[in-house]
């Protein structure tokens, strides 16, 4: 398929924000290409939804905004992964295939007059020993496998760590038939601090009752559920058994999670485009007026990549977003765009209600509680020792920490470890996470062949 | 005691220092601005290479050559140097005419370290080579260093020889201050010194200026790129005669391709853009070099900012304007190498105003003429 030379607006990530600013865009006679790598829309929260039964309300809308989109007249692009942007907004990517390993796939690229990108959350990940035993893996891989391919879990699998999706899939996985052996919760209960928050979360009524409804359905269910303190995963070849406050537990599979960041990958690397620590949900967010523009002319983010606040916020923000394209492109002027956009702010901000009492009930885990041995960045086998080491020899932020340890140099540039080694610097150094350097990362955002950049070359 | 102020927390500064406080009766502080090894001194390819250097530096490239094969000594650690060697390859017989006549020059000037081999050799040196190859020019004592590891590895030499190095600290004036001494100004306070080392690379003509002086001399970006890691296939650091082309295997096995394809850069910002076009000249060139690597999955790419001046060697010496300030800068995409002599050279400069090492053709005073 071949690509025009220009588009008007450039999306990155058919989520519930993608696809709704999408929608809003085409209606406003915006010209939209949009790239997912994925199969198909949706994104993680409505992944497969073409192929399946909505589960809930939230889904539902899911499936609506699904519908539009194929008929909103966007070009759209699956198995696509944007790896680059340039300044001036020429846009790079490989398509022809989906997943990482796809071979034979095409490199394109085209000049937007804007780009938004939508780009999600990511799992913060949770280092403990042994997690990079086969038979260990995150929360969201594993909702992933519930979602496209049906499969729940069966035999001795335990969910460990913190926060609202660990809750969502353990209900999620135990509605599908699946069994789960127990929780292992490594939170400290409801912190003192987040009952500060509960009345405005109380404006949103729906969220918390169904955060509530989750972990009920799990207790119903008959799940034990474990506070610990300490976790390990143990096994030879494999994870056999994981080990809790010093009592073994025979385990098969083991679940992680210890809530969800955005996805900073692309914006971190643009440069000029600043990124704001936020404390309260312990991630660099880009840093974004109330229309979703970056400190970069032309780049917006809109979702869950400019920070946590879920699927119906996302499309809110997504659709704010396109009006501000809109608007820019000179097809609306300032007042239709106010006007336009006031239901959608007013529906945003009901949305977000909740947001710091679920930030507070819900902080992740510490990382100076990270055992030395333990290996933070998988991709190249460093340890958090290995990290403090660095940072013992001088190494201030991740930046140094990488060129010293090889931490975040491997094909994921930090996407999986970026957190904790942030967090592991942080805590080393004793200082606050907001004055220690985030990873920079580099384009190629997602790798591609050293022949599909050479076929550039004319 | 006398007090020594560098300005610049780079490869060349760190050097600079470390032998200036190894030297009796210096004191010496060191001024980067953000933190050190930030620019060009952290990312770049790290080659150690007196093959194909311009004339007038392969003296000074010579003595820094001797130095890195005893580094270890220097600096308490090997920097990840590994003299696996380098090779300019002759895509074509023109191509190989050219290197033998080069050779020829430097052999004239008295050097032995680059040797023309032929096509049997070059396919023995590097056995995945694309067969259009004919032959090459070699320094088997070559090799390449990890750039990040030797930028720290410096930094606690010199901290350990007695240097204060102080990071988010950079100048902003220059002042002449009581009794003939120098004031480095910068935001958290002043320091005096009898001497002063401009080693701010990219922003050393900003120091210079400082001190009233206008010293020619741009910026470059060179891209680099880093692929996924490979089974080990090539041992030195390769480049061809006629097409820009750095490429090399790491010990980590990632293959480390540059070659001075440039992307843009905002120096006021600190800021560089690789520009994939002008960067996919490098994977075509490397893939044609080493068609086994067309598959290689690219990791990241990158580019930083580095100082170059109009003829592409660096500016060494004390400033024309202000005296007691040193410059030392605009390495122009090769000082990596030059590393450890340019810093022992120059803090022979500032300690007892002269020095033997070969760094005569570096003076700012050929750009007056």
């Amino acid at each position: 398929m071949s690509a025009p030379e220009q588009v008007d607006l450039l999306i990155l990530g058919a989520g519930p924000a993608g696809m709704a600013a999408a929608i809003a865009a085409r209606g406003q006679g915006v010209s939209v290409l949009l790239l997912d790598e994925n199969a198909g829309p949706g994104g993680q929260v409505h992944r497969a939804i073409e192929t399946r039964a909505a589960k809930d309300d939230q889904d539902a809308d899911g499936a609506r905004l699904v519908l539009a989109l194929r008929t909103s007249g966007a070009d759209l692009r699956f198995g696509a992964t944007l790896w680059a942007i340039e300044p001036g907004g020429k846009v790079f990517w490989s398509e022809g295939g989906v997943g990482p390993e796809a071979r034979g796939t095409q490199a394109r690229s085209i000049t937007a007059r804007r780009v938004l990108l939508c780009a999600g959350a990511t799992e913060r990940p949770l280092p403990i020993p042994g997690w990079t035993l086969p038979g260990v893996m995150s929360v969201g891989a594993a909702q992933i496998a519930l979602k496209t391919a049906g499969l729940v879990p069966e035999a001795r699998v335990w969910i460990a760590g913190q926060g609202p999706l660990l809750w969502l899939y353990a209900k999620q996985a135990l509605a599908a038939g699946g069994r789960i052996a127990g929780i292992v919760d490594l939170s400290h209960g409801v912190p003192p601090d987040a009952l500060r928050h509960l009345p405005r979360a109380l404006l949103a009524p729906g969220y918390l009752a169904k955060g509530l409804a989750w972990q009920y359905a799990v207790k119903r269910a008959g799940v034990p559920i474990l506070r610990a303190e300490s976790l390990r995963a143990e096994g030879e070849d494999r994870l056999r058994r994981i080990v809790i406050d010093e009592v073994a537990h025979e385990a098969d599979l083991l679940l992680l999670h210890d809530g969800v960041v955005p996805n900073t990958q692309v914006t971190r690397a643009i440069p000029g485009c600043l990124h704001d620590w936020d404390a309260v949900q312990a991630c660099w967010r880009p840093r974004l007026d109330a229309w979703g523009n970056t400190t970069v002319e032309g780049v917006m983010v809109a979702g869950d990549a400019g920070g946590i606040g879920g699927a119906r916020a996302a499309a809110h923000a997504g659709r704010l977003a396109a009006l501000e394209v809109a608007h820019a492109l000179g097809r609306l002027t300032r007042n239709q765009r106010d006007a336009e956009a006031g239901r959608w702010r007013l529906a945003l901000n009901r949305q977000l209600a909740p947001r710091r009492f679920l930030d507070a009930l819900f902080p992740p885990l510490p990382a100076a509680a990270i055992a030395d041995d333990t290996i933070l960045c998988r991709c190249e086998e460093v340890t958090a020792g290995r990290v403090r080491e660095a940072v013992s020899l001088g190494c201030l932020g991740a930046n140094q920490t990488k060129a010293f340890t090889r931490t975040g140099m491997g094909p994921c540039q930090g996407r999986v470890c970026g957190p904790a080694v942030h967090a592991v610097i942080a805590a080393a150094r004793e200082v606050d996470p907001a004055a220690v350097d985030p990873f920079r990362t580099r384009f190629p955002t997602k790798p591609l062949t050293l022949g599909e950049l050479a076929a550039l070359a004319s | 005691m006398n007090r020594a102020v560098v300005i610049g927390g780079g490869l060349h500064g760190l050097s600079t220092a470390l032998h200036l406080a190894r030297t009796p009766g210096w004191q010496v502080t060191v001024l980067e601005r953000r933190h050190v090894g930030r620019h060009s001194s952290g990312v770049n390819a790290g080659g150690v290479r007196r093959l194909g250097r311009d004339l007038r530096e392969i003296a000074l490239s010579v003595v820094s050559a001797e130095m890195w094969q005893g580094i270890e000594a220097l600096v308490g650690d090997d920097c990840g140097f590994q003299a696996g060697g380098q090779v300019k390859v002759a895509e074509s017989e023109a191509d190989l005419r050219k290197l033998e006549a080069r050779a020829e020059q430097v052999r004239a000037l008295g050097w032995t370290h680059e040797e023309v081999v032929d096509q049997a050799e070059v396919r023995r040196l590097l056995p995945a080579v694309a067969p259009h190859v004919v032959g090459a020019l070699v320094t088997r004592g070559d090799g390449s260093a990890d750039p990040m590891r030797t930028v720290m590895a410096f930094r606690r030499a010199a901290q350990q020889a007695g240097a204060t190095i102080v990071e988010g600290s950079g100048a902003v004036g220059i002042e002449r201050g009581p009794g003939g001494t120098l004031r480095v100004v910068t935001e958290d306070g002043s320091y005096e010194a009898e001497r002063v080392a401009n080693c701010a690379g990219a922003w050393a003509t900003t120091i210079a200026r400082m001190a009233g002086e206008e010293i020619p001399c741009g910026v470059k970006a060179s891209m680099m790129i880093v692929t996924e890691r490979l089974p080990h296939f090539c041992t030195p650091t390769v480049g061809p005669t006629a097409r820009p082309l750095s490429f090399k295997q790491s010990a980590a096995g990632t293959l480390v391709i540059g070659g001075g394809h440039q992307g843009t850069n905002d120096p006021a910002n600190e800021t560089s853009t690789v520009l994939f076009g002008n960067l996919a000249h490098a994977a075509r060139i490397a893939a044609e070099l080493f068609p086994c690597v067309a598959g290689a999955r690219i990791m990241r790419t990158w580019t930083g900012t580095e100082a170059r001046t109009p003829d592409e060697i660096p500016v060494m010496g004390e400033s024309a304007t202000m005296p007691g300030l040193f410059h030392s800068f605009g390495f122009s995409g090769h000082g990596f190498q030059l590393g450890p002599a340019a810093g022992a050279a120059v803090a022979e400069l500032m300690a007892r105003g002269a020095t033997n090492l070969p760094i005569a053709p570096f003076t700012q005073r050929r750009f007056a003429a």
